[in-house]
């Protein structure tokens, strides 16, 4: 069975410094997948890599069966493939709807309707409330604290009825009570056939919840398994303890 | 559902009964003058604003489309002549039609690259429309310039028809800009200004959305381009295609509230008599060139939102201390579209 | 064939002015992301500048440089400061684009007061004289003017890439926050780089005074020029200011003489459009940003 998202030898320097070096690696549909290693190990270019916000120097991604050399994030997300970034990246300047709103796809002729239909609004407001911010709705992205964008960056890429969202570390930055609430969305999400590609520095949210785990150093990938495997590997210890 | 509060209506239609009844409560000449020109750029920083304001991309070109669609008009009567009178007027939608469709792939071109970029690329779009009109001989009779036939208007109220006219593609202009801030397109255009970056990662169709405000933004140039041709009665490259006309409606567009639908507007109706009276009073001196890098700087540094937010701003601060907005209007109301 | 080398040469000299005068407005750009669309103006009141010494106080306009430089370098630090720095980060970009037009139409305003609207050339006696090298002319001004550029910008390069202070603007260039966090102070670096970038411009005013007459309008013309060279080389890559001016000022060169100068100057944007279909980010730079 071929994998639902796969990169393969991807290649990315800057200047003189290999980011990401002969990285391949495969998420198959249906898994919650981590992807760790220590910091500096390329892990945030691999996920801009394989979703298009840069560019390789080398290498393939595949996504449903298509090859791809040059991703393209607007595709992507047609596709069915999202991600979120360790910021949250909202629209500050807009609403909470609007924020959902923008995501929805439209029909080329639809482009020139009002901008937020009943319809439209209705959904957006029905995703707010599944994540506690309905009562927000209509006050500006940029109000909100880093964890309330957090989740509203998690609710934007649920828009597009993704397959499979890339979370870049959803739970740094965040308090608590936060990282059980992600981490609920996120099971919950699964559960309904979702699958995931995330990356994570809190090991203990890493082991409950993630499987396979995908570790990475130096841009490559040393080693992938189950997450009690992993944490007992020789090689990933190293990797991170070591020079 | 578009929202169309009844103020903000109200306040729509009483605005244009102003301005139309200002030829006939002042109808000294020189003053409906100043009155044309302030329409004019009121068209202008309108329509500069679709792109610049709503989607973040400075245009510094827009002069170009003016410029296009003033010798457009110009070459309509001197090769294809379409005769006097108001016939001239009846022209324009094409004229706006076809500097539109011209900025179609200039705007392909354009919009290419990053914003930084994208300003420098209309620069030089401008010098390229100039130097074009420059040496087209044939077509634009280069330096000598084009003239267009002296309307048999009746003197005591020559201006008025021009004024008229103008304030048409005004209100055209302003009805595309609300057309454009509450649909889709415009929802598209804020959160390209916003982060384009994002907007791509979410499926926003970025460049169509792009595309259809430059064209749009050409193409209202473009017909006040035409009014000014006609009533010039002579146009020559400099004049018709000239930075500081840019600069002008970029201004205006930022006094008032880039990203805003009225904005542009108040910012035209306070800059022009202004720059006109300082014209008039300081003689041709450069001067007013300082004034006009003066108040820019000033506005820039001290209010760079514009005059609408930052009264809206004032407004909502000294509101109830929940914030809570009162029910039912939006944080982002129709005529105030946040910068 | 003749003609067509002469060409070349003459767009050779003059590109090497153009480059000098580009390797200021790509430094401001690569340092704080500042299009200093001023960059024009300042070089056309280097240009006065110059002029007026010469005209008034018999200074040799090359002497002028030397006087001028501080004094240029000093009132950057002092614009810096006073418009770009209170702009907000991540508007700077834009709105870097307008404060600085709005402070070149004020160079424009103040020139054209005192020196009104008429054509001036500054013209030491030795403006006129040329060489005959392999059979080819070559205009005395001309090569001095390019023999200075190339001594400045090589200055630059040495500053840039040998000092303290220059690695410090590389750093700044490459990756604002990691050079902040190295103990980098952006905002010294940002005063000074503009400072630099002003100074530059003033020396190529007074290069430029003597190959070209000019008035206070003169900088429209030069910044458009300026900014499609700085494009093409990309943003913020001063090798490909460099690069890009040279092959600008060959390019229109050879078509002036070629096909008609009337023509020749929409060499510059008609390039720029060509390259930027197929390469959006320049000749030179990179996607993301560029070193220098």
């Amino acid at each position: 069975m071929t994998a639902l998202l796969e990169a393969s030898d991807l290649r990315r320097h800057f200047g003189g410094v290999a980011a990401v070096d002969g990285c391949s690696l495969a998420v198959e549909e249906g898994t919650i997948t981590a992807l760790i290693g220590p910091n500096g190990s390329g892990k945030t270019t691999v996920f801009n890599l394989i979703t298009g916000y840069l560019s390789a120097d080398s290498g393939t991604v595949r996504f449903l069966g298509k090859t791809l050399r040059r991703p393209d994030p607007t595709a992507l997300f047609r596709g069915g493939l999202s991600r979120t970034f360790q910021q949250a990246r909202v629209f500050a300047a807009l609403t909470l709807v609007e924020n959902l709103v923008v995501a929805i796809q439209q029909p080329r002729r639809g482009l020139f309707r009002a901008a937020t239909s009943q319809a439209d609004r209705a959904r957006a407001v029905e995703v707010l409330d599944e994540f506690g911010l309905a009562h927000l709705a209509d006050r500006r992205a940029g109000e909100l604290s880093f964890g309330q964008r957090k989740l509203l960056e998690f609710a934007t890429v649920l828009m597009g009825r993704p397959r499979i969202v890339l979370l870049d570390e959803p739970t740094s930055g965040v308090n608590p009570v936060m990282v059980e609430t992600m981490e609920r969305h996120i099971r919950e999400l699964h559960a309904q056939g979702m699958t995931f590609f995330v990356v994570e520095h809190d090991m203990h949210m890493v082991m409950r919840l993630c499987n396979p785990v995908i570790v990475l150093d130096h841009g490559a990938k040393i080693m992938e398994g189950a997450p009690g495997i992993v944490q007992r590997d020789p090689a990933v210890l190293d990797a991170y303890l070591g020079a | 559902m578009r929202t169309l509060g009844a103020g903000g209506l109200a306040r729509g239609l009483g605005f244009t009964a102003c301005l139309l009844a200002f030829p006939f409560l002042f109808p000294e000449h020189w003053v409906v003058n100043i009155g044309i020109f302030t329409v004019m750029y009121m068209v202008l920083a309108t329509s500069w604003n679709i792109l610049g304001g709503f989607a973040g991309y400075l245009s510094l070109g827009h002069a170009a489309f003016f410029g296009l669609g003033a010798y457009a008009e110009a070459i309509a009567f001197e090769h294809i002549g379409i005769g006097s009178g108001y016939r001239p007027f009846a022209v324009l939608p094409l004229i706006g039609i076809g500097v539109a469709v011209l900025a179609v792939p200039i705007a392909w071109v354009a919009l290419r690259v990053r914003a930084a970029t994208f300003a420098i690329v209309t620069i030089s779009l401008l010098f390229i429309v100039q130097q074009l009109a420059f040496n087209l001989h044939s077509l634009t009779n280069g330096a000598q310039g084009l003239s267009m036939p002296i309307p048999p208007f009746s003197v005591s109220t020559y201006e008025l028809p021009f004024y008229l006219a103008m304030v048409g593609v005004w209100a055209a202009a302003v009805l595309a800009s609300w057309y454009v801030a509450t649909g889709k397109i415009g929802l598209m255009l804020f959160a390209i200004r916003d982060d384009e970056e994002r907007a791509r990662g979410v499926g926003v169709r970025v460049t169509f959305a792009k595309m259809v405000a430059f064209v749009l933004s050409a193409g209202l140039a473009g017909m006040a381009g035409g009014i000014f041709a006609y009533y010039e009665g002579f146009i020559y490259p400099q004049f018709a295609i000239d930075p500081l006309v840019t600069i002008g409606a970029v201004l205006m567009a930022f006094l008032g509230g880039r990203g805003t639908i009225w904005g542009p507007t108040l910012g035209a109706l306070i800059l022009v008599p202004t720059q006109q009276y300082l014209a008039f009073s300081q003689g041709a001196s450069q001067l007013y060139l300082i004034a006009y890098a003066a108040v820019f700087l000033t506005i820039m540094l001290i209010m760079p939102r514009g005059i609408i937010p930052s009264v809206a701003d004032f407004v909502v601060a000294r509101r109830p201390k929940n914030g809570a907005p009162r029910s039912g209007e939006p944080a982002t109301p129709v005529t105030g579209v946040p910068s | 064939m003749h003609l067509a080398i002469q060409a070349v040469i003459l767009g050779l000299l003059t590109g090497g002015v153009y480059a000098l005068m580009a390797s200021g407005l790509t430094l401001a750009f690569g340092i704080m992301r500042v299009i200093n669309v001023a960059q024009g103006a300042m070089i056309v009141a280097g240009a006065f500048a110059s002029y007026t010494l010469f005209t008034d106080f018999h200074v040799d306009p090359f002497v002028s440089i030397l006087v001028m430089t501080p004094v240029a370098f000093a009132a950057g630090v002092i614009l810096q400061v006073v418009f770009l720095r209170p702009l907000r980060s991540d508007e700077r970009e834009d709105l870097s684009l307008l404060v600085t037009w709005a402070i070149a139409l004020g160079f424009e305003g103040v020139l054209s007061y005192v020196y009104q609207t008429t054509y001036r050339a500054t013209l030491p006696g030795y403006v006129n004289r040329s060489l005959t090298v392999l059979g080819y002319r070559i205009s005395v001004v001309r090569l001095a003017a390019f023999g200075v550029s190339c001594l400045i910008l090589a200055v630059l390069y040495v500053t840039l890439h040998r000092t303290r202070f220059g690695r410090a603007i590389r750093a700044t260039v490459q990756n604002p926050m990691s050079a902040n966090l190295l103990g980098v102070d952006a905002q010294r670096v940002s005063a000074y780089g503009f400072g630099i970038s002003v100074a530059t411009a003033t020396a190529a005013g007074a290069v430029f005074g003597m190959v070209e007459p000019f008035n206070p309008g003169s900088h429209y013309d030069l910044i458009s020029r300026l900014l499609t060279i700085v494009v093409l080389g990309g943003l913020g890559s001063l090798g490909g200011a460099v690069v890009a001016a040279l092959f600008m000022g060959v390019a229109e060169a050879v078509l002036a003489a070629e096909i008609s100068p009337t023509w020749s100057s929409l060499t510059f944007f008609v390039i720029l459009i060509a390259v930027l279909l197929f390469r959006p980010q320049g000749l030179l730079g990179t996607a993301e940003r560029g070193a220098l």
